[in-house]
């Protein structure tokens, strides 16, 4: 004989026994990814439990190592920053050797272009000793053929020319130098006039006519009237013009960086040169603007019939209503 | 099974719990399940009828105990379950005829069930019952989609209510005399 239940056991029968009939139907019940229903349920039910119980413990773990456990956190710290330190150094000096390389590439560049123009890469290697010169030493000398008044450029732009040359090293005087200068044209109305230095950054074009249409930004070149620079090598970009008397006063930007100038090239003849326009400008990454041989290259005419390499000097003839210009070569 | 227990309160004494001959439900659950699979065989239309849940239906109300009917209704559920086709998991009638001989004995304690008219509605409403776990089951177990009510399902409803009045009178008859 059953003992009579009670109605809260016939509840808990009724419970248990649905219960057990959806855990079987759960048994059977396959869903497509997830494999069976009960699996799906179980870990449904136990995953938030897993989770957080790892939310949890990785929560203690990290509070005991960042807040507790801290003996070997300043010598750790130190020795990090240390490194941090060598790291940082040593990426300087690949930034360096990086820039350098770059340097060389484009002398490299510029140079194997140009194999018909004897030339010499150089080092420089100190600057004037007093702020009222700008020349600046490079580390060839006789012995490599260095002559006074060889050329001295970057694939940039003109640098100066020799002024002294020694067994192993030359003193190069700058064209921003008071002394210094060079037979320059403005790229786009061709217009000739000597370049000179103010012993400033900034360069002067000095005997152009008013009258004469100069546009700022406008790119002076070498005319090769000098006969020290080929011809349509950048000089400089125009970078203010002003009426003067009886000239313009005209100052421009040297297209060579010369305030940091660490390798360069001379041109180790004292001949007449022409050098190939189309390969002035060896980085084709490099803008018009930044680079003003492109520019120039883009800008320029056809080429004149007679070359300028071959050209005797004088026989370039100024507009009638010019000022005559004085030699640009001083 | 057979046995009766008299689950009344003080205040459902004069609710009388019906005994019946040995063997009796045994006896209508072959006889049930094997109407149920052998009348839609030759007789489509007649699959509309809810057998198994109309016996669970009476044997709640007439034993009146809630676990007893619940336990009743969960096996003839199950027996369903196995006689089903494959699309029917085990369980999902047997979850829904579980609650309903639960329901029906509930009832049966606390009302006088004898009377015809309470029995149609009776069984409408365990029959609105029954569907409606199985919608919950297909749902959320099954995740198929299943309507709660439709209008074959209201018919569906009164013709087992209908068939459910005049098959209580027959299993009325193995009742033994009290």
């Amino acid at each position: 004989m059953v003992g009579v239940p009670s109605r809260h056991k016939s509840l808990f029968l009724l419970g248990a026994m649905i219960l057990v009939q959806v855990m079987m139907l759960a048994y059977q019940i396959r869903r497509d990814s997830q494999g069976r229903l009960l699996r799906v349920w179980t870990v449904g039910a136990i995953s938030p439990f897993e989770r957080a119980g790892s939310y949890g413990i990785g929560g203690v773990k990290d509070t005991w190592v960042h807040y507790f456990a801290l003996q070997n956190t300043s010598r750790d710290n130190e020795q990090l920053r240390h490194e941090n330190d060598v790291l940082k150094l040593q990426v300087m000096q690949l930034q360096s050797r990086v820039s350098e390389a770059e340097r060389l590439e484009r002398l490299l560049n510029f140079r194997e272009a140009q194999q018909q123009v004897p030339m010499l890469g150089a080092r420089v290697i100190g600057a004037s000793a007093d702020s009222a010169t700008r020349t600046i030493y490079i580390d060839r000398g006789e012995h490599d053929g260095v002559r006074r008044n060889m050329g001295v450029i970057t694939p940039d732009g003109i640098v100066g020319k020799v002024i002294e040359s020694f067994a192993n090293t030359s003193q190069v005087l700058l064209i921003t130098d008071k002394e210094g200068g060079a037979g320059a044209m403005l790229a786009d109305s061709r217009i000739q006039s000597p370049v000179g230095g103010t012993g400033e950054p900034l360069l002067e074009m000095k005997y152009v006519a008013n009258d004469d249409e100069v546009k700022v930004g406008e790119l002076a070149v070498t005319s090769g009237m000098d006969r020290i620079f080929p011809r349509d090598l950048p000089v400089g970009k125009v970078s203010e013009v002003r009426p003067g008397n009886p000239f313009k006063w005209i100052r421009l930007q040297p297209a060579a960086n010369l305030e940091r100038l660490e390798e360069v090239i001379v041109l180790t003849t004292l001949q007449p040169l022409d050098l190939k326009k189309d390969t002035v400008a060896p980085d084709a990454n490099r803008t018009a603007i930044d680079d003003p041989a492109a520019q120039i290259k883009a800008a320029s005419p056809a080429p004149p019939a007679s070359r300028p390499g071959t050209q005797k000097p004088g026989s370039e003839k100024p507009a009638a209503d010019k000022p005559k210009a004085p030699t640009a070569n001083r | 099974m057979n046995e009766t227990y008299d689950l009344r309160s003080d205040a459902e004494s004069h609710i009388e719990v019906h005994k019946f001959h040995a063997g009796a439900i045994v006896f209508t659950l072959v006889i049930i399940f094997f109407l149920q699979a052998f009348l839609p065989k030759y007789f489509h239309s007649l699959a509309i009828l809810d057998l198994p849940l109309l016996v669970t239906v009476y044997f709640g109300l007439s034993r009146r105990n809630p676990s007893t009917g619940l336990l009743l209704g969960m096996a003839i559920g199950l027996i369903q379950d196995s006689l089903s086709g494959p699309t029917v998991p085990f369980g999902l009638y047997g979850i829904a005829k579980t609650v309903v001989g639960y329901l029906a004995s509930s009832i049966g304690a606390r009302l006088d069930t004898e009377h015809p008219a309470a029995r149609f509605a009776l069984t409408i409403l365990f029959f609105g019952v029954h569907q409606g776990i199985l919608v919950l089951e297909r749902r959320i177990l099954l995740a198929q989609p299943e309507v709660l009510f439709t209008l074959h399902l209201g018919i569906a409803a009164l013709i087992n209510a209908v068939v459910g009045v005049f098959l209580f009178v027959l299993l009325d008859r193995l009742r033994k005399p009290s």
